[in-house]
């Protein structure tokens, strides 16, 4: 791969409505826009997220917000040339045209990895950051600003945008006419109201949407462990879920226990106290999440039959034990560190329960094959990624069960 | 065994710190058990989530429900058919209100106790009375709104109700000058929701000439939320009654649609005070334990009148700070305190729900 050929520009100018007062653009020029496509995988493309990754590491500014620096890491050159590696593509590809990104209004970074993902399929964009003024959002955008106008990536500096606008359906159904692909994160509602924006015909869409995920643990696996080893895995889990206060797509609701009664219940009790000293020490509640915390609470407790017992470590977290699980268990969902568990000897009994709302299952002490079988014995009809605890909320170029560089690229069959 | 009609005949800020706690502990073991039996979702929550380890239980033991659960679910602690009247909170269209329920027993009670608070502010004689308000709140009479609420609640201590505003909330010239030519010189009750007061009654009166009611006395409650966020303040909006109205006693309240009667009275030193038929705690947003004096808080409240759903304690979304007890410069025994306003909305992270 990676010989290069940047393609030439096909000099189509995009000419979108300016909307002066109503939208902001934070970098890239609109009247200079045009649709630039080029091979996956660009040298351009590799280049220029190499150079962002440096200056981002670099940043005085940059590097107090631990989600940019993972941005910036993620983009670094290793990583991409190790993607680009396993890549492995036996067609000819190209990017798509233009992607319309709509990114999540309350997580700061996500709009960047849409960006790079799409940037490394091939593609221009056009990417909505979130309203809400995150500090983070702003120093990406002033990083990003200053590699592009760099000279040699002059094409890219004229091929995207990133504009900020609040929710105007006007708006979004103008960007949305012009683009080959859009990018969709969000709840439900939202994607149920942006799907009735038209895009044209050809163009395709990939919503990333609100999902449901989990976490197995093998008690007896667990229970070998040292102190060491296992202040690691309760301090991976806190990663996993309060810093995102339990509210990320890929952040764990339900724990599952599998081992012997007596196993689960000393390790599992161990386990979560060690959480709640962890949360205690670190975690910042406001008194807001403390009201809502215990609002959800009691609502699960009236709603919730199958709940037999619960244990509150004070407002540092939440465990509610279930008696049995069934079909809704995607419905019971956590915040700021409220987490359902169950004790069980096999995990194939959850098979049968899972469907395409789940997203991610984080796991420990449990093999991989054990896994292997698990997904290609029962057939699953959900879960899109199997990672270690202290991953969830990894993001990948292959998310929510896409391969997005595949997906946001097409192939050219020459025969 | 506790009976709340011992209490009508005791003046409302006469019980001192030992005797008050005694009597609230009665108090909320009597509530708790009737809550327990009468309400399905209370038993719920007590049964999953409350475990005392205490045998002493202190009043700071017993469970309180978050408000938020009065807009989830229709609590009530007895049958439905023994419901005379439901109470809503005034919420923006779209907004979810709460749903208090209310009985004959309940419902009388709370007139009686707003009564014996107010009268101990007011003196016994009915005084007229001015409403800021428009009469169109009061429209539909099975379903009362906490606007709708306080006023008739409060119109029992008045008399030749006059309402100040027209349906279109702008000033009714007519009613008030009127009700001016014919009361202004004595005493007079001029009672409203805060925010009501402050958007469309003094604003109207912006541009006429300053209103001598010297007698005057106002009584304003509902919140500070919209005021704040145009930077006024109690002693700001004191001066202006004063500037525009010329009414020199103000006295603002505290209290919730789930606790409508028992509502904590500002005192003349600028507290609000619990009387014998509430009480107050503080609790840190940590781990909810109670705060001692002069820490800022959430706001428990604790009533005695609600019997016909489970409201007699409550978690509010409100920051304060109790600052004493029974020592207040006003002469009032019980606690008094003061409100922050409401806590800060988080900038809640992830991926759920997102697009704004």
């Amino acid at each position: 791969m990676a010989e290069l050929k940047t393609l030439k520009s096909e000099d189509v100018v995009i000419r979108f409505p300016k909307y002066t007062n109503q939208v902001k653009y934070v970098v890239g020029n609109l009247d200079k826009f045009q649709k630039h496509v080029m091979e996956p995988y660009s040298i351009l493309a590799c280049d220029f997220l190499h150079a962002l990754s440096k200056t981002i590491l670099h940043d005085i500014e940059a590097k107090q917000y631990p989600d940019v620096v993972s941005f910036g890491y993620w983009c670094r050159r290793g990583n991409v040339d190790s993607l680009r590696k396993k890549y492995n593509e036996k067609n000819i590809r190209l990017g798509r045209g233009i992607i319309f990104h709509i990114a999540p209004s309350n997580v700061p970074v996500n709009f960047a990895f849409s960006f790079a993902f799409s940037l490394l399929s091939g593609n221009s964009n056009i990417v909505r950051i979130p309203s809400k003024a995150f500090p983070q959002v702003e120093i990406i955008c002033r990083i990003i600003t200053e590699v592009i106008l760099q000279a040699k990536y002059n094409s890219l500096a004229e091929s995207n945008l990133f504009i900020s606008y609040e929710r105007d359906d006007a708006i979004t159904a103008h960007y949305s006419k012009e683009c080959d692909g859009r990018i969709v994160w969000g709840g439900s509602q939202t994607i149920n109201s942006i799907r009735k924006l038209k895009i044209p015909e050809r163009s395709i869409e990939v919503t990333f949407a609100d999902r449901y995920s989990f976490c197995v643990i093998n008690a007896s696996e667990l229970m070998q462990c040292d102190d060491t080893s296992f202040d690691r895995i309760v301090s991976r889990f806190y990663n996993d879920t309060y810093l995102m206060d339990q509210n990320a797509c890929s952040s764990p609701h339900f724990v599952l226990w599998i081992s012997e009664e007596k196993i689960i219940s000393d390790v599992s009790s161990l386990f979560w106290s060690k959480l709640a000293a962890l949360v205690q020490e670190k975690y910042e509640m406001e008194p807001v999440m403390a009201v809502d915390k215990l609002t959800l609470l009691y609502q699960s407790v009236i709603d919730q039959d199958e709940i037999n017992n619960v244990d509150q470590y004070g407002n540092a977290l939440y465990v509610l034990s279930l008696s049995s699980i069934s079909e809704n268990l995607d419905t019971l969902r956590g915040l700021y560190g409220h987490f359902y568990q169950y004790r069980t000897t096999n995990i194939n009994i959850l098979s049968q329960f899972i469907n395409q709302s789940y997203q991610t299952m984080t796991y420990y002490g449990v093999e991989k094959k054990i896994l292997v079988d698990f997904v290609k014995r029962n057939k699953i009809s959900g879960i899109d990624r199997i990672v270690p605890i202290g991953s969830a909320l990894d993001i990948s170029i292959i998310w929510d069960g896409y391969d997005l560089v595949r997906t946001l690229s097409r192939i050219i069959e020459i025969l | 065994m506790f009976n709340i009609a011992d209490y009508f005949n005791i003046p409302p800020y006469s019980i001192a710190n030992a005797k008050k706690r005694e009597l609230f502990l009665e108090v909320m073991a009597h509530l708790h058990e009737i809550h327990y039996e009468g309400s399905l979702e209370y038993r719920r929550i007590i049964d999953a989530t409350w475990n005392p380890v205490n045998s002493n239980m202190e009043i700071e033991d017993y469970p309180m429900l978050p408000v938020r659960l009065f807009k989830e679910y229709d609590l009530m602690s007895l049958d439905e058919e023994q419901i005379i009247k439901t109470m809503t909170s005034s919420g923006t269209s779209g907004q979810r209100v709460s749903k208090i329920f209310l009985d004959k027993y309940t419902a009388i009670n709370q007139t009686k106790v707003l009564t014996k608070i107010l009268s101990s502010f007011l003196g016994t004689k009915r005084l007229p009375m001015l409403v800021a308000d428009t009469k169109a709140v009061l429209k539909n009479r099975n379903i009362h709104s906490a606007r709708g609420a306080g006023i008739i609640g409060f119109s029992m201590l008045g008399y030749d109700l006059t309402y100040a505003l027209n349906e279109d909330m702008s000033l009714n010239e007519h009613a008030l000058f009127s009700f001016i030519e014919k009361h202004g010189d004595g005493p007079v009750l001029i009672f409203g929701f805060t925010f009501m007061i402050w958007q469309y009654f003094l604003e109207a009166l912006k541009k006429h000439p300053r209103l001598n009611l010297n007698n005057g006395i106002m009584i304003h409650g509902g919140g500070w939320k919209k005021l704040l966020d145009q930077e006024v303040d109690n002693p700001t909006f004191k001066r202006i009654v004063f500037e525009r109205i010329g009414v020199p006693k103000v006295y603002n309240y505290y209290g919730m649609v789930e606790q409508t009667g028992s509502i904590y009275m500002e005192c003349e030193k600028g507290y609000l005070h619990a009387s014998i038929y509430s009480d107050i705690i503080v609790r840190s947003h940590k781990n909810f334990a109670s705060l001692k004096y002069q820490n800022r808080g959430l706001i428990q409240l604790i009533s005695m009148l609600p019997t016909s759903y489970p409201g007699h304690s409550i978690l509010t979304e409100d920051i304060g700070e109790i600052l004493g007890e029974d020592d207040c410069g006003c002469g009032r025994l019980g606690k008094y305190f003061i409100v922050h306003g409401r806590v800060k909305n988080a900038e809640i992270r992830g991926c759920s729900d997102t697009f704004s």
